[in-house]
């Protein structure tokens, strides 16, 4: 059967790209991940839909598309609750849903995290660019000729009829994060912990730091107490590899989490959010407060278990 | 200068460090270079991504695959093995650059900063063959060195909001090119029309690490013979 045309574009919402898990292995050309930045949702969405976890959706950011079904298809909306609506009647989230043809889905407005995901059943029908179907915005290419989408844009989806039964699905509410304006984020110690002295980095894990509006998909600015690096050490470092969610500090002593649009930076980081936070991080929005606490790699690595056993036991 | 023993820093739950010199030198990146491709050429079990820079690798790996310590011990033994003599030569690539005027708004303030003509500072640049150091901050963009002392200079103190794809450009000691279209604070001092990235090229980067650059001048007029 084949891409089949499944959604139009009516209205296309501020920033709405496609995303997948991300494109790994080629950093070594400066390639970054890119990627959803809540892959907890994209999971979710793509398995409530009966996609392979990886497959693309569109990640939604802040305010929403109005976009139309071609087909009878089915959907899934996870992430962030932008009051989805079909044909203006609300939506419940995180559970499969048919569209018919004509159906219209819109947004009323956010009213709790950052990125909202739409799932496809059958997916996103565009090319895989070394391996993703993920869009770099800055690099332009991936996803939708590498761009945001637009007016009149057309999703075209695999065999999307064949993922019609998926209907009925739904994630057990008490598996449903909740997204808060003053979110807890659990941090691992490094690499440059010892750039800092003990009490900076006591200032950095009891101080509320609040998310600017100058955060995107590069990274989430934040600002709050000065976190000063030792004194007669350069403001910047040797430039390296960096990995998504590692937090740095610039000579403005504002801390920096940085997202999946980079490989490598010149910054010190003073920790590094733990792989199942990561998910939380992309539903941080402007003016929400996040309060870091520091956990050890135990800890780190059971969260993460916690979270791919529950996702693996999911329908 | 290279250490003895690499120091390794951990980065999170999933990416380990690996530094193996204190500063930019040759030897140290030549370093790099040779763990790099013996890890992209016979991949270690678990590890996603390895990002090169300077003087250190970083191995990003899924924690459900491997740990940090069994990547550590991987390593460590990696280093008391590698063979130089395997690693590739460096591939030599000449990059055409129309300097000056529209293509390099900065050529001018440069040549003033340092009290030269302008004409000399692309006689400088195009005289020294150019070690890619690392390709980062975007894709396909390189980190070249050194630059002869007379053009070490600093960034701008006003970073432009646009900077074009292809734009030749110097920071203290090194050289760059814009790969694409960005924000940027270097010193642009000319244009090549070759493409530095292209998503549908395979490698997608013109340029790797451990590459020998060499800059020639051409006229505006001789760009569309490259232009791709």
């Amino acid at each position: 059967m084949g891409a089949v045309e499944t959604l139009e574009i009516l209205t296309p919402g501020p920033l709405t790209t496609v995303q997948d898990r991300g494109r790994f292995g080629f950093g070594g050309y400066g390639v970054p991940p890119s990627g959803a930045l809540d892959s907890f949702s994209l999971r979710v969405g793509n398995l409530l839909v009966g996609n392979g976890e990886n497959e693309a959706s569109l990640e939604i950011t802040v305010i929403g598309p109005k976009i139309i079904a071609l087909i009878d298809v089915i959907i899934a909306i996870t992430g962030a609750d932008l009051q989805p609506n079909v044909n203006e009647i609300p939506l419940d989230m995180w559970q499969s849903h048919p569209l018919k043809k004509g159906d219209v889905l819109s947004f009323k407005g956010p009213k709790s995290g950052c990125r909202t995901y739409l799932a496809i059943g059958g997916g996103i029908s565009v090319q895989n660019i070394m391996g993703s179907k993920s869009t770099n915005l800055a690099a332009q290419f991936g996803g939708l000729d590498g761009r945001p989408l637009r007016k009149g844009d057309i999703i075209s989806s695999d065999s999307p009829a064949r993922h019609l039964k998926a209907v009925g699905r739904s994630l057990d509410k008490a598996l449903i994060p909740s997204y808060t304006k003053d979110q807890d984020i659990r941090v691992i110690s490094g690499p440059q912990d010892d750039h800092f002295s003990a009490e900076a980095k006591e200032i950095f894990l009891v101080s509320p730091f609040q998310v600017t509006s100058q955060s995107d998909r590069t990274g989430i600015r934040l600002t709050g107490p000065h976190i000063e690096a030792k004194k007669n050490l350069k403001e910047s470092i040797i430039s390296e590899g960096v990995v998504p969610g590692t937090i740095q500090i610039p000579g403005d002593a504002q801390p920096i989490i940085i997202l999946g649009e980079t490989v490598t930076g010149g910054y010190r980081k003073i920790t590094t959010v733990i792989s199942a936070d990561l998910p939380l991080v992309g539903q941080l929005k402007p003016g929400d407060t996040v309060n870091f606490r520091k956990v050890s790699m135990d800890e780190a690595y059971q969260a993460i278990r916690k979270m791919e056993n529950m996702v693996a036991g999911l329908f | 200068m290279l250490y003895t023993d690499p120091q390794y820093r951990i980065m999170g739950d999933r990416a380990l460090l690996v530094e193996l010199g204190d500063d930019v030198d040759l030897k140290t990146n030549n370093r790099v270079r040779e763990l790099f491709v013996s890890i992209k050429t016979d991949p270690l079990e678990g590890v996603l991504e390895t990002i090169p820079s300077y003087r250190s690798l970083l191995l990003i790996f899924d924690p459900l695959k491997t740990t940090l310590s069994l990547l550590q011990n991987r390593i460590q033994q990696l280093l008391q093995t590698l063979d130089p003599s395997q690693l590739p030569d460096p591939r030599k690539i000449e990059i055409p650059v129309v300097y000056g005027s529209e293509y390099g708004p900065d050529l001018e303030w440069v040549a003033g900063y340092h009290g030269i003509t302008p004409d000399e500072v692309i006689r400088l640049h195009t005289a020294h063959a150019y070690h890619v150091y690392m390709i980062g901050f975007m894709p396909g963009f390189p980190y070249m060195g050194e630059l002869p002392k007379t053009l070490i200079t600093p960034r701008r103190e006003t970073p432009r909001t646009v900077v074009p794809r292809g734009s030749v450009a110097l920071a203290q000691a090194q050289t760059g090119i814009y790969s694409t279209q960005s924000p940027g604070g270097w010193q642009i001092i000319g244009r090549t029309p070759l493409m530095l990235f292209d998503s549908e090229r395979w490698p997608p980067a013109l340029l790797e690490m451990g590459d020998l650059v060499k800059f020639f001048a051409i006229d505006e007029e001789e760009m569309a013979n490259w232009e791709q």
